[in-house]
């Protein structure tokens, strides 16, 4: 195996845990959610104030989540990712 | 009035498809819009292709009628959207060529795998295509005071029109502006209901809880088991990943960098969107009320209309409804468009024509397969009167999340997969979904009328996809292929990389 070879594995592997945790996470947000629907119906029921229940927030909060979690993928990629790319490319 | 508007947009969707006819000249053109397609541009092309009938139309019904329930849908089709970008979007990007199979079949032997792979993009297509008929037919019906099949026929012939003449380029363009339209529009509407309240969005949920209960704000029968509930929100969420036009779109753009920029844009855009159905829903149960939205459409896919003519009157009911007929059109295109791929791209040129075949043949059956599954969609829309789009649009991503993501998944992170276990995985997964969709409750007791379903959950998302990675994993493990994984090892450079130049 050469040196880019063993390279471009390292590379390959860091893509994958980044990419794996942040999969992990943005499932545990949302399957957290859903099985707070599926368990702790009254506890969704709760009222943080008048007209807004606590289910209501927290599925406005899982899809901005959501969205943070493109955003840190996005910066990492375009930092470290791509700069180790184009190290490989030489 | 509304139909005037109505009107005016339809004709300027179909100038932008006859400017974009004069440029379709290759097969390249046709599916891939000449990898032309900037970052931003398909960001919104994402949004536009992903923000369905279903979206617009669908949770506005379910939202109005049940309330906190239908935010399930919400949020569980914005999820999907990190799990594409994380694992799918980049390596789509470097290893394939028009459609998702060409990177399953990359190290494996090609004919199965793009036999197996066309199965699954078409039950996909084919359930998601219904879902947008039933959404145009209902919406026609209203506006023209027309019958509903000749609503269906009309949507149908126009988006044949639209694929025809204008192949990828057409679609990404109609997709961005309607994309445009939707946001603004969905927009207007949000802020005309958060009118009446102050601005204030908790004051129009306390409205909706003082009329209908405290019940609406919470969880309540829609998802009626805690299976029910992981079911759907699993397909929900995998079912992205494994949408054939969405991955399809990953290949308009020049390189793996826009691909992941896109997504992060698509995503923004998609959950302000899905954030505004919240208001949109709750505003239609307290100004239209759950009773006049059921009475229109048994499914409840006429409530964003109906508060539209309820807030600014018959012209802005015109506009919302060309927003909601282009949306359909729209999608209903780019759904088409990939059928076809999967039908002239994957099937006649890779495994009847051996990848002999020149590109001329390769269009001219692209131009058939469209043509054919426009009118297999008229049909079947026809048949499915009176059920509410989001529910339907969540079985195809069923179908999708099990047939498509975990082959998708495996192929690109698994080094030991093998031809076998990619069929293996896409057939049974296909096959079992819509099995267990034939069994559920919702065909035998919704549709046929019987007292009781074999199989109890409405979605089976939780059954098969697990099953489908079994069955990839199990299979593969059983008799290994030495040379694909030796394959798989070969390409990293390029899934990394992306096709570099000689």
């Amino acid at each position: 195996m050469t040196e880019r070879d063993a390279a471009l594995e390292l590379l390959a592997s860091r893509r994958a845990r980044v990419a794996g945790a942040l999969t992990a996470a943005v499932m545990a947000v949302y399957f957290g959610f859903i099985l707070l629907i599926a368990f702790a119906k009254p506890l969704l029921a709760t009222k943080l104030a008048p007209g807004l229940s606590l289910g209501i927030a927290l599925g406005a909060a899982v899809i901005v989540i959501s969205w943070l979690s493109t955003w840190v993928y996005v910066r990492w990629a375009n930092r470290h990712y791509d700069a180790a790319l184009d190290e490989l490319r030489k | 009035m509304a139909l005037a508007f109505f009107f005016l947009f339809i004709s300027i969707t179909l100038g932008i498809t006859f400017w974009a006819a004069r440029r379709t000249r290759t097969t390249e053109h046709f599916y891939a819009a000449g990898r032309s397609i900037s970052a931003g541009q398909n960001g919104f092309a994402l949004a536009g292709d992903y923000m369905s009938a279903a979206s617009f139309l669908g949770i506005a019904g379910l939202v109005s009628t049940t309330g906190f329930d239908g935010l399930i849908y919400s949020t569980g089709w914005l999820v999907g959207w990190p799990v594409v970008l994380f694992l799918i979007a980049e390596p789509l990007r470097n290893l394939g060529k028009y459609t998702f199979a060409d990177v399953v079949a990359l190290r494996l032997r090609a004919v199965p795998v793009r036999i197996a792979a066309a199965l699954g993009t078409l039950a996909t297509v084919v359930f998601y295509l219904i879902a947008q008929m039933v959404g145009a037919g209902s919406l026609i019906r209203m506006l023209f005071d027309i019958p509903f099949e000749a609503a269906v026929a009309l949507t149908g012939a126009a988006m044949i029109v639209y694929v025809l003449f204008g192949g990828m380029l057409a679609t990404t363009w109609v997709q961005i502006v309607k994309a445009g339209l939707l946001l603004g529009g969905a927009t207007a509407l949000g802020l005309l209901v958060l009118a009446r309240f102050d601005f204030d969005p908790t004051r129009l949920f306390a409205a909706a809880a003082e009329k209908y209960g405290d019940a609406v704000l919470a969880p309540g029968k829609l998802v009626s088991s805690p299976l029910e509930a992981v079911s759907l929100g699993m397909a929900l969420m995998f079912g992205t990943a494994g949408l054939p036009h969405i991955l399809m779109r990953f290949y308009t753009v020049p390189e793996a960098r826009a691909a992941r920029s896109s997504v992060f844009y698509a995503t923004g855009l998609i959950g302000y969107f899905y954030l505004m159905t919240f208001v949109l829903g709750f505003g239609a149960m307290v100004l239209v009320g759950p009773d006049a939205i059921r009475a229109a459409d048994a499914g409840g896919n006429m409530a964003a209309p109906l508060l539209a003519e309820l807030l600014g009157g018959t012209p802005f009911l015109g506009f919302i409804s060309a927003v909601a007929f282009a949306t359909i059109l729209a999608v209903v295109a780019g759904l088409t468009l990939s059928g076809a791929a999967a039908l002239s791209h994957d099937l006649w040129v890779n495994v009847v024509r051996s990848g002999r075949s020149e590109s001329d043949e390769e269009l001219r059956v692209a131009r058939f397969a469209t043509v054919a599954l426009g009118v297999l969609a008229i049909a079947l829309g026809i048949s499915l009167e009176g059920q509410n789009v989001a529910f339907m649009v969540a079985l195809a991503f069923a179908i999708a999340a099990s047939a498509n993501f975990p082959a998708l998944v495996l192929a690109i992170f698994w080094p030991r997969l093998t031809t076998a276990g990619a069929v293996a995985s896409m057939v049974t997964g296909t096959l079992v979904t819509v099995l267990l969709i034939w069994l559920s409750p919702t065909i035998q007791v919704d549709v046929l009328n019987h007292a009781s379903a074999w199989f109890p959950l409405k979605n089976p998302a939780l059954v098969t996809i697990p099953l489908s990675f079994a069955m990839g994993i199990v299979v593969s493990l059983l008799r290994p292929e030495p040379e694909a994984e030796a394959r798989f090892r070969a390409l990293a450079r390029q899934m990394h990389l992306g096709h570099e130049e000689p």
